[in-house]
């Protein structure tokens, strides 16, 4: 993955030693999902899988593979993790939504931690949670969600108990977001952001909305309405 | 018309870690982040102990990176918190410098001046001046983004969802530098 990630939480005793064992959690799942499924780095299972060097795969491979699967059938095929680059050569990137998987799964590990509110901040995803104790107590995180067109501005701001935030769009990197259907990457102006309960579906949901926000937006609402889209 | 990157609070409720790939053996498992200060020529500021985690972006695998800021919960019965940084005397004004992070564009680094849990001045102290364009680009950004990281204090944000690449340089930059001022 390659990015920075902050942890943030708010409880009365932030020090506390199973507190500070769940944010080491937090970036030790973080660290074994690059290792496992990086695309960039040469030794991870992923790369070694695809260039057939690896007999046994980690099991969430499998799982990451299944759940591309279910993201193309949900999103109709925007979100596509299997391409064909040139000379017709299939492959497979998961990147975008293992991104949200990983920062996903990572939090389970702050939602057992009691009396803790916790927001994890990576590369521009964002997830909010609390650990058991008082529902009531969990307090608001406000969430700005910058403008594509103007950097370190703010377009909006989401304000998130338990949940995920997540952009996609071109301002960062460019045109790294294909669009399937014609396997070109998408240049404009502009992002979609999508605040849901999930940071993998909101990853998968932003990513789809930026190829086709439209078709993205009926899709949505009739295959996950608790997931709102923000086009900006 | 609103503008923030990041939001520094006064009161210190949130213990914040800072992980980087790219300097796997100083992260996360600190316990709190202390301050690491240099002493500005006209302050009276104090070293305080060292603990700094890394910070950064792995320049090859140029992922957004995320800005964020220390939380503050008014309301919430469960919150409240300890100041991480070493001796602090709340009159003197203390100043941190960020990593340098290293962009697409080049290296950005921050500075700000702390005095009494908030942020008084920032300035960039370095820029990717490489070429003409960066210094179009540059020249554009970081007068904003210095007036803007001061007055972030008033914008009341917790996190950021989504960034450019030279603002997020100067984002992180100024993340790390916050984050070791453990507001």
């Amino acid at each position: 993955m390659g990015m920075p990630v902050s942890v943030h939480v708010r409880a009365v005793e932030p020090t506390r030693p199973d507190l500070v064992a769940g944010v080491a959690r937090v970036f030790a799942h973080l660290r074994r999902v690059d290792a496992v499924l990086s695309t960039w780095r040469a030794d991870s299972d992923l790369l070694r899988l695809q260039h057939g060097e690896l007999a046994d795969a980690h099991p969430w491979l499998a799982e990451v593979t299944e759940l591309c699967l279910e993201a193309e059938e949900r999103t109709d095929g925007l979100f596509a993790a299997w391409r064909r680059r040139d000379r017709g050569r299939l492959t497979f990137d998961p990147t975008g939504l293992v991104k949200g998987w990983a920062v996903s799964g990572a939090a389970a590990h702050l939602d057992v931690v009691p009396e803790v509110s916790y927001s994890i901040g990576a590369g521009g995803d964002v997830v909010v949670g609390a650990g058991p104790g008082p529902s009531a107590a969990a307090p608001e995180w406000r969430i700005g969600v910058e403008d594509p067109r103007r950097p370190s501005t703010l377009a909006r701001v989401v304000t998130v108990r338990r949940g995920a935030v997540a952009t996609s769009g071109a301002a960062a990197r460019g045109a790294h977001v294909v669009d399937p259907r014609t396997g070109s990457g998408i240049m404009r102006a502009g992002s979609a952001t999508v605040v849901g309960p999930d940071l993998l579906w909101a990853d998968v949901w932003a990513t789809a909305a930026w190829v086709d926000p439209v078709h993205a937006r009926a899709l949505m609402a009739a295959h996950d309405p608790q997931y709102a889209l923000l086009t900006l | 018309m609103r503008r923030i990157t990041t939001w520094i609070l006064s009161t210190v409720s949130a213990l914040v870690l800072l992980f980087s790939y790219h300097t796997s053996t100083s992260s996360g498992a600190a316990a709190s982040v202390t301050a690491q200060a240099d002493t500005d020529p006209g302050g009276t500021g104090s070293t305080g102990t060292g603990g700094s985690s890394g910070s950064g972006s792995a320049p090859s695998a140029p992922e957004t990176g995320g800005s964020s800021g220390s939380g503050s919960s008014p309301s919430a019965p469960g919150t409240g918190g300890s100041n991480g940084s070493g001796s602090s005397s709340s009159s003197a004004a203390r100043t941190f410098t960020g990593d340098a992070v290293t962009t697409r564009f080049g290296d950005v680094q921050v500075r700000i001046t702390v005095k009494d849990g908030r942020i008084t001045a920032s300035k960039v102290t370095r820029v990717p001046w490489t070429d003409h364009r960066d210094q179009e680009i540059n020249s554009r950004a970081v007068p904003i983004l210095n007036a803007e990281a001061v007055d972030a204090q008033a914008a009341d944000i917790d996190m950021v969802s989504g960034a450019t690449y030279t603002s997020r340089g100067y984002a992180e930059s100024l993340q790390s530098a916050i984050d070791r001022a453990d507001l």
